[in-house]
């Protein structure tokens, strides 16, 4: 690996790790689509500062940019309150209005703009080590990766001055409004915080991938987790596992890194979603089938005690009577009997079945307390 | 040359002719199809859909190596279905809502587009060429085979609307009323969604997957401001669409530098915008001439008022009053409020500055007063009034 490969994994990671921490909150409160608006019209900020000021390594182009998610914010929620339109076609009318004007800029100025449309939707990152910091002739690394980290460290103040309340605010925001805190405020201040992160996700990733930095791995990490520190964290792995890991999917198939790192991501969301231990597919349909089962052990034993000792003993216990009584397939009852008798819940004595201690206690268990 | 000779000067020209065909095409296909998403509250699911067509367009490229446009957009249909397909099924099989589910589709699926299509950019043949403008919509490239294909797709969905009107319209305003009267309520879901899928396809060479939400929501948000009957709706959307599309196309015709699909786009927003501001009875324009008509009505009322109880503390319901006292009681704005009574004649000046009411003004407060307060024979009147006698 060489120094240029780590430089630009190292952009990538520091990248999406910043997504990630204010991502979460996004997806935690259902607000992810606006990241896309964001990082749409980021770019019109971009090339309008760009144009002010003649100089790509300006600083007010990212205070520009960021402005313009403010501004994209501001537009929403003003169509809104018109009450002419709902919240998605709000979204999807400020966007691409602004954004079109920022592409159709960049065709205008296409000589004086070093931007073009390939950047705009791919990112550059592959040539973002070319592009380095000095002082005094001393290399202090790539611009971009000073840039990141200059995000991701307002990222990190961000999340930790402000933690309790964005917590509050996204999981209780009535109750966060009663206590006090001012869930508007918050807001606000957190779509400022993703309007700079998309900033560097569109060096990054480009346009579109920003999402796919902002919202899947938070997406991922609430599949596998209920805690949110835990989820906060997972969200970061996971956005770095994709920038590391889509950077070498990349170069082995020389392709784009934006995309690969997108495609991973998306990879890791399908493995959550498939294989979660809680939420994932597999798990939930493991549990439904054994949910099924201890439910038909349950009926089962009750069946038994109610008619235990009592003069239909002999018709109702019977094995062969049950799919009659139970209205059970006679395979499916057979199953269950046998189920019974593994768990220790059932006997057969003359080819009757009789409840075993144990089984006589579950179903005084279940008379009393319920199946659950 | 005014605007209208200059349409028809490039109109002449047989390029500009075919593109501005397929446009016109797309904006009435996207402007039909995205009535009913905007209605479903669906509009960010074509955003989506049209994102995640992307890379089944590019696979199906890699795969027959062919740009034949049925393969193409065969390929793009299904990747769009799939998408759909995860963006319902994500919120139904975990905690996480539906707008994130949009972002995951939209981004992933248009990550791996972006992975399929530069490896097919580097390909060593050079029949490639061309595919990524299916990012932005490259109009110049549509041919009249193509404008063929549009048209076929365009009355496909025109086709598909009219023949499940009244079951589309149902589902759109009331699927759970549409359910309980029998109606196949999740065939027509699944129809109305694929038919988005078809405005998707129409918009691919024109506007592109990255902008291409943006002609499902502006036509019909456009026209959802005019109306409130569907049927006008649709054929409002419909021309909204085909507006845009010809504007976008004539426009970008003008200048080399100025990309359609974007232009397109910017003039859909331009109708949408307008019709916020302009539309009768709910644009912003027309609201605030209403409330500020009302507020003048109101306040012109309430001058009235004052002049007949100043006048019944006379004793006379005609004594006239310097409108410096009206002043007093009623506050800014009197002078406007008289000009408006005296217009309609239930107020007259004297040559030396006071009103008084005319007999018809009389009426039009006697009456008023038995509307607002049938019981008190003395009329209310706003804050500063002075304490009046028994």
């Amino acid at each position: 690996m060489t120094g240029l490969q780590l430089e630009i994994q190292l952009i990538a990671v520091l990248a999406a790790a910043a997504c990630a921490l204010s991502g979460t909150f996004l997806v935690l409160r259902r607000v992810a689509m606006i990241s896309d608006a964001i990082s749409h019209t980021v770019l019109l900020g971009i090339v309008v500062m760009f144009l002010l000021t003649q100089d790509l390594h300006s600083p007010l182009l990212v205070i520009g940019a960021a402005l313009t998610g403010l501004l994209t914010v501001g537009l929403v929620s003003l169509l809104l309150r018109t009450g002419l339109v709902r919240e998605d076609a709000a979204i999807g009318l400020v966007f691409p209005l602004l954004f079109s004007i920022g592409v159709i800029l960049i065709s205008w100025y296409a000589e004086y703009v070093h931007l073009d449309v390939d950047a705009v939707l791919l990112g550059e990152l592959a040539f973002a080590p070319f592009d380095r910091l000095e002082v005094d002739g001393l290399d202090l690394g790539p611009r971009r990766a000073w840039l990141m980290g200059a995000i991701l460290v307002i990222n990190l103040i961000f999340l930790l001055a402000l933690y309790k309340e964005l917590k509050l605010t996204a999981f209780d925001p009535g109750l966060a409004a009663v206590l006090g805190f001012s869930p508007a405020l918050v807001h606000t201040l957190h779509l400022g915080v993703v309007s700079v992160t998309a900033v560097g996700a569109f060096d990054a990733v480009g346009v579109v991938l920003a999402v796919a930095l902002f919202i899947v791995p938070p997406a991922t990490a609430l599949l596998l987790s209920d805690h949110l520190p835990v989820v906060i964290a997972l969200a970061v792995a996971v956005g770095a596992a994709s920038a590391v890991g889509g950077y070498w999917v990349a170069h082995t198939f020389d392709t784009s890194i934006a995309g690969s790192m997108a495609t991973l991501g998306g990879v890791f969301f399908g493995l959550a979603f498939l294989g979660s231990p809680s939420q994932g597919l597999v798990a939930r349909a493991w549990r439904h089938r054994r949910q099924r089962w201890e439910f038909a052990l349950r009926l089962l034993v009750m069946h038994l005690l109610t008619h235990e000792g009592t003069a239909t003993e002999a018709g109702e216990a019977a094995a062969a009577e049950l799919p009659a009584h139970l209205r059970w397939e006679p395979r499916f009852a057979a199953t269950v009997v046998r189920l019974a008798e593994e768990a220790g819940l059932v006997e057969r004595q003359n080819g009757l079945l009789v409840l075993t201690p144990r089984g006589r206690e579950l179903a005084w268990e279940v008379m009393l307390y319920g199946t659950g | 040359m005014g605007p209208l000779d200059l349409m028809v000067l490039l109109l002449s020209d047989h390029t500009v002719r075919t593109v501005a065909a397929g446009a016109v095409l797309m904006g009435i296909t996207s402007g039909v199809l995205g009535v009913y998403a905007l209605l479903r509250r669906q509009s960010l699911l074509g955003d989506a859909m049209s994102h995640a067509a992307l890379p089944g367009l590019a696979l199906a490229f890699l795969v027959t190596r062919s740009k034949e446009s049925a393969f193409l957009l065969l390929g793009a249909a299904f990747a769009a279905w799939v998408g759909a397909l995860g963006v319902i099924a994500i919120p139904n099989y975990t905690r996480l809502k539906p707008d994130a589910a949009l972002g995951i589709v939209l981004s992933v699926f248009f990550g791996f587009g972006l992975v399929v299509l530069t490896v097919i950019q580097r390909l060593p043949t050079a029949a490639q060429a061309g595919l990524d403008k299916f990012l932005f919509g490259q109009a110049a490239t549509i041919l009249q085979r193509d404008v063929l294909t549009m048209a076929v797709i365009a009355a496909l969905a025109l086709l598909v609307v009219i023949l499940g009107w009244k079951e589309f319209k149902l589902l759109s305003f009331d699927p759970a009323f549409a359910a309980v009267q029998g109606f196949p309520v999740r065939l027509l879901d699944v129809a109305l969604t694929s038919l988005v899928i078809l405005a998707i396809l129409a918009g691919l060479q024109t506007v592109g997957v990255v902008l291409m939400s943006a002609m499902l929501i502006a036509p019909a948000a456009a026209a959802r401001q005019w109306t409130d009957r569907l049927s006008t709706m649709v054929l409002l959307a419909a021309v909204f669409g085909a507006a845009a599309g010809l504007g976008g196309v004539l426009l970008s015709s003008l200048g080399d530098s100025l990309p359609t699909g974007p232009t397109i786009v910017v003039c859909a927003s331009l109708l949408v915008y307008g019709s916020l501001l302009f539309a009768p009875h709910r644009g912003l324009v027309w609201r605030r001439l209403v409330a500020g008509r009302r507020q003048r009505a109101v306040r012109a009322l309430q001058v009235l008022a004052q002049l007949y109880w100043l006048g019944s503390q006379h004793g006379d319901p005609f004594y006239p009053h310097p409108a410096g006292a009206l002043r007093a009681l009623a506050g800014s704005g009197v002078q406007a409020s008289l000009r408006e009574l005296a217009a309609r004649n239930w107020v007259r000046r004297l040559p030396d500055g006071r009103v008084a009411l005319t007999p018809e003004g009389l009426a039009a407060v006697s009456d008023f007063l038995q509307q607002a307060a049938p019981d008190t024979p003395v009329p209310p009147s706003s804050e500063s009034k002075p304490e009046a006698g028994p």
